[in-house]
């Protein structure tokens, strides 16, 4: 039964592959097969699966809750790049958002809905104030997010009076550590966000609105879109992301940690997105490929750990993962390749590359 | 006023900056009114004004650097451990600082090679040198070797009686000199300029943009490593686990000193402004004593998008 569950998985993953041979999602899932596939192979009991009180447990399971909070922001993260910009404020509105709802909660004994909203307010407020900094004033992403990534943590510590505020309120601990159809909690809101993100910008002109303003933000403005607005709601919409994925971290270990929550969140979901297609320069997006690119990051993570590798060290592997998918995307980087291997690599991958760009 | 360069604006409002908070502190605590105080301002924040200084190559070429705080870490701990292994000092410092150059100008190489986003390699070197220095060892290793206890500590300037400069302040103003003679002096230093300027400008004028970059990110790697070294130094050990983020007080000292994020406009005397200054608001939180760290942050934060918002006023809407 259990043998038959794991062919019926990679016959389907097999078929997953050939149908988006030609997608732009084809490389990074392609690396997400070749990892669990290593994991098949070395990693014993990694896609062990069991049913206990009606819940699915496995370490396949722990890659789709704790990928939960790089999945949330790597989708705000998606449009912001997609608009030639980038958001590095992202870890430390995880962290205030976090101390907003700890402290509502802990010591001003307010309701967990009335938290979770000022919470994810709070984070909305954050992410309009990087758009009016970028859309606004007109200051360089980088530059203008790098201010909140300083002074967010700063603030976080401020609300939190720089401690470690603990709560026990069953609803906030059941965002992270509940079960919703058998599957944790988290994996049903990076569904619904998903569904809503793609249906705001695939369902409607905005995701073409967005595409322009990253593709040639003058141009677009020629071609009258308010590119100054769809910017500003990029960022508003990676705050909004961005306060959920806080939400869910502090309900991950039951209290606010100013230090450490969302440390390097930032990071993690730019190379989901990059990992996902979207090029840093903006101008196309793909919305499941940095899912995609969020899953094989913590599945990156979950195999070091299943094997018994030090989590210090684990960075090693991610730069090694970071430099190829670089390399990978690299218009330069592919030309050299076919220039070592002439006949073939010319014939096959190429054409690929250019259908799927 | 009006005859002022406008280049020269941000550099004029970090130096009334820094001489504000001075003077705020001398106002506020007496003991503020110290030679010693000025000689630890220098001494403390040595590793971190070295990085900045390598930062500013970076950013004046409109680049970006993250990998440096973990550089400074792995070298910390490869000083620590060769030295414990039994390597002369002198020679641990010398391969340590070949090391930093040698991953410096790996990373350039990329950037240059392939056309990859400068922030995205470094990001990469970032993860790379923090795994690694783990890798050298997991934990932190005090260095117990004469060089270290008393060479060391006798390179020092006595100016009074217990108060002396010590020698990783001297590295300091070292490392701004020469990092000052280059940039103003020196064929490369006026490259890096004009590759932040504009790099189709300079390349179409006859700037090597390649080698130069490549040479940028090996400097950059070199001061990191300098830093790491001044580091050990400071603190006689080596950590792996630390130095996380110092690669954004290292930016944020650069940007504070006046240098544009976008490239081409920028003073090496700046960036040891922005560092004296971050260097002040820590003092000053530190002789208050009431008010907390984290006031730390967010003042820098403040101070960040007053600058910002500076430069860009300065440098016109025309700029994105």
């Amino acid at each position: 039964m259990l043998s038959f569950s794991i062919i019926l998985f990679w016959v389907v993953f097999a078929a997953l592959l050939f149908f988006t041979r030609k997608l732009r999602i084809f490389w990074p899932l392609l690396a997400l097969a070749l990892l669990l596939l290593f994991n098949q192979l070395l990693t014993p009991g990694f896609f062990k699966l069991e049913l206990r009180e009606g819940h699915l447990y496995g370490t396949l399971i722990d890659i789709l809750k704790h990928g939960g909070i790089v999945m949330l922001v790597a989708l705000g993260m998606t449009l912001v790049i997609a608009t030639g910009g980038v958001d590095l404020s992202v870890g430390a509105v995880i962290a205030v958002a976090g101390a907003v709802l700890a402290q509502a909660v802990a010591v001003h004994n307010l309701s967990p809905g009335v938290a979770m909203l000022i919470a994810v307010l709070v984070s909305v407020g954050l992410g309009a104030w990087n758009g009016l900094l970028v859309a606004g004033i007109g200051i360089q992403p980088i530059v203008a997010t790098l201010i909140l990534m300083v002074a967010g943590r700063g603030i976080a510590q401020l609300i939190s009076e720089g401690q470690v505020i603990n709560f026990t309120d069953p609803t906030l601990v059941f965002i992270a550590n509940g079960y919703l159809f058998g599957l944790p909690f988290t994996c049903t809101l990076v569904l619904v966000l998903l569904a809503l993100t793609y249906a705001l910008t695939r369902g409607t002109a905005l995701g073409l609105f967005i595409e322009a303003v990253g593709d040639n933000d003058v141009a677009s403005r020629y071609a009258g879109v308010n590119s100054r607005f769809v910017k500003f709601t990029a960022y508003v919409f990676a705050g909004f992301c961005a306060g959920l994925a806080g939400l869910v971290a502090a309900s991950e270990i039951k209290s606010a940690d100013a230090n450490h929550a969302g440390l390097y969140a930032e990071l993690d979901a730019i190379l989901a997105v990059v990992i996902g297609g979207t090029a840093l320069t903006g101008g196309r997006f793909y919305l499941l490929g940095s899912i995609v690119g969020a899953l094989l990051i913590q599945t990156l993570t979950t195999t070091m750990y299943a094997r018994n590798v030090s989590a210090d060290i684990a960075p090693v592997p991610k730069a090694i993962v970071v430099l190829a998918v670089c390399l990978l995307q690299s218009e330069k980087a592919r030309r050299y390749l076919s220039k070592l291997f002439p006949r073939k690599n010319m014939a096959t991958p190429a054409p690929k590359f250019e259908a799927a760009s | 006023m009006n005859r002022l360069n406008p280049k020269y604006i941000p550099s004029a409002a970090t130096a009334l900056v820094m001489i504000a908070l001075y003077v705020l502190g001398c106002v506020l605590f007496p003991n503020f009114i110290s030679l010693r105080v000025i000689v630890n301002l220098f001494g403390d924040n040595a590793f971190l004004g070295i990085a900045a200084v390598g930062a500013t190559f970076v950013i004046l070429s409109g680049g970006i650097d993250l990998s440096v705080g973990a550089v400074i870490a792995f070298i910390g701990i490869f000083i620590a451990t060769t030295i414990s292994s039994g390597v002369p000092p002198l020679v641990a410092i010398l391969l340590a600082l070949l090391v930093g150059t040698l991953f410096g100008a790996a990373q350039g190489s990329l950037i240059r090679f392939f056309d990859l986003p400068p922030f995205l390699v470094t990001l990469g070197g970032m993860f790379l040198m923090r795994g690694l220095a783990f890798v050298v060892r997991q934990e932190s290793l005090a260095i117990k070797h004469s060089f270290y206890q008393q060479t060391i500590r006798g390179l020092s300037i006595q100016l009074a009686p217990r108060i002396a400069i010590p020698f990783t302040a001297i590295c300091l103003i070292a490392v701004v000199l020469v990092a000052t003679y280059v940039c103003v002096y020196t064929r490369f230093g006026r490259n890096v300029y004009a590759i932040g300027s504009s790099e189709t400008s300079a390349f179409l004028m006859g700037v090597p943009v390649g080698g130069t970059k490549i040479g940028i990110y090996a400097l950059a790697g070199f001061f990191s490593a300098l830093a790491g070294c001044v580091s050990t130094f400071y603190m006689q050990s080596g950590n792996p686990a630390s130095f996380v983020g110092l690669e954004l007080d290292a930016i944020a000292a650069v940007v504070i000193g006046g240098t544009l994020l976008t490239g081409g406009v920028g003073f090496v005397a700046g960036t040891l402004m922005g560092v004296l200054i971050l260097g002040l608001i820590q003092t000053l939180i530190t002789f208050q004593g009431n008010l907390n760290t984290w006031w730390t942050k967010i003042a820098i934060g403040v101070l960040l998008l007053l600058f910002i918002v500076l430069q860009k006023t300065i440098s016109g809407k025309g700029r994105t």
